[in-house]
């Protein structure tokens, strides 16, 4: 059966086909007020999901972290190259 | 271009955004504010007992004027202990090991403190320069040394912040070097220096909790002397 059309505009991220990506993109807010709700908005997402739950435990916070963990890496990436090349420590 | 060990201490930038900004932002991140149900969640119990727990601890030897430095100690001790804590994940970084902002944190609060005490009362402010049951012929240089301590405050706290978690991350960057060099070679040693580096790093998350809560007490007694 096939999908009630929806609006480009109204669809989430995984709904939207790779063709139709450029067009997905023009349709969404990227003034500051935007880039806040959309921050606060994935914000929600996540703590309801994984913290806001009636016997919520250690996941949530430690995929937080983990997440801390890679983007900080990613941001140290020019420096511990160094440590990689570097023949004496 | 010469490296050195202190180089995991200079503020990384990648793509124009400093990580010591991600790194002071993050703590805000992690204790979300209780909903108005009845019973919220478990992290969100655990969280509020604990801040009770600890304000009510904190605010014991207060009398009632300093009460209303209750909400700044209390954010300023969860902000301290979760960056440091934070600090000993990989790869993050630290921003208590940078002494402006510790320093930043110290001045300020000790000069409210001072300021506190000199504008309600002056005479008690002033009196604390000169101790109990001082010899007469020792007053004179009793004052100028604990006005010397006085005004050293700041500084003290600033810099036993800054000098216990820089230490502390040297010593186990260096141990962990040691321990990679060495296995290959030896590798009983690079076991026991394992071992060293593993107690270590308990001792770390130590000192990481025990400064922050050290910071916040130093700064409660120099408002109750002065409140």
């Amino acid at each position: 059966m096939a999908d009630k059309p929806v609006a480009l505009a109204q669809r989430k991220l995984m709904d939207v086909k790779l063709g139709e990506l450029p067009s997905w993109l023009g349709t969404r807010d990227f003034t500051p007020n935007g880039l806040l709700g959309s921050v606060r908005g994935g914000y929600e997402r996540y703590y309801n999901k994984y913290i806001n739950v009636r016997k919520g435990g250690i996941g949530g916070v430690a995929m937080f972290l983990a997440g801390y963990v890679a983007l900080s890496y990613l941001w140290e990436y020019d420096h511990i190259k160094h440590d990689r090349w570097r023949k004496y420590h | 271009m010469m490296t050195s060990f202190f180089d995991q201490f200079a503020s990384p930038s990648y793509l124009g955004i400093p990580l010591i900004a991600i790194a002071i932002a993050l703590p805000w991140v992690l204790y979300p504010t209780p909903s108005s149900r009845w019973i919220n969640n478990r992290l969100i119990t655990i969280q509020g007992w604990f801040i009770n727990r600890f304000t009510n601890q904190l605010l014991l030897p207060l009398n009632v004027g300093g009460h209303k430095w209750a909400l700044l100690l209390a954010s300023l001790m969860i902000f301290l202990i979760t960056i440091n804590m934070l600090g000993l994940l990989p790869y993050t970084f630290t921003p208590t090991t940078q002494l402006s902002l510790n320093m930043g944190f110290a001045v300020p609060l000790w000069l409210a403190t001072v300021i506190i005490g000199m504008r309600n009362q002056p005479t008690v402010a002033l009196g604390h320069l000169l101790p109990e049951g001082t010899p007469i012929p020792l007053i004179p240089v009793l004052i100028i040394i604990e006005t010397i301590s006085l005004l050293i405050r700041p500084l003290a706290l600033g810099v036993r912040l800054t000098a216990n978690l820089t230490a502390g991350h040297l010593l186990i960057q260096l141990i962990a070097t040691a321990v990679f060099v060495l296995l290959p070679m030896m590798p009983t040693v690079a076991i026991l220096t394992a071992t060293v580096l593993f107690l270590l790093t308990l001792l770390e998350v130590a000192v990481a909790m025990i400064q922050a809560y050290v910071f916040v007490l130093l700064l409660s007694l120099y408002l109750q002397e002065n409140v």
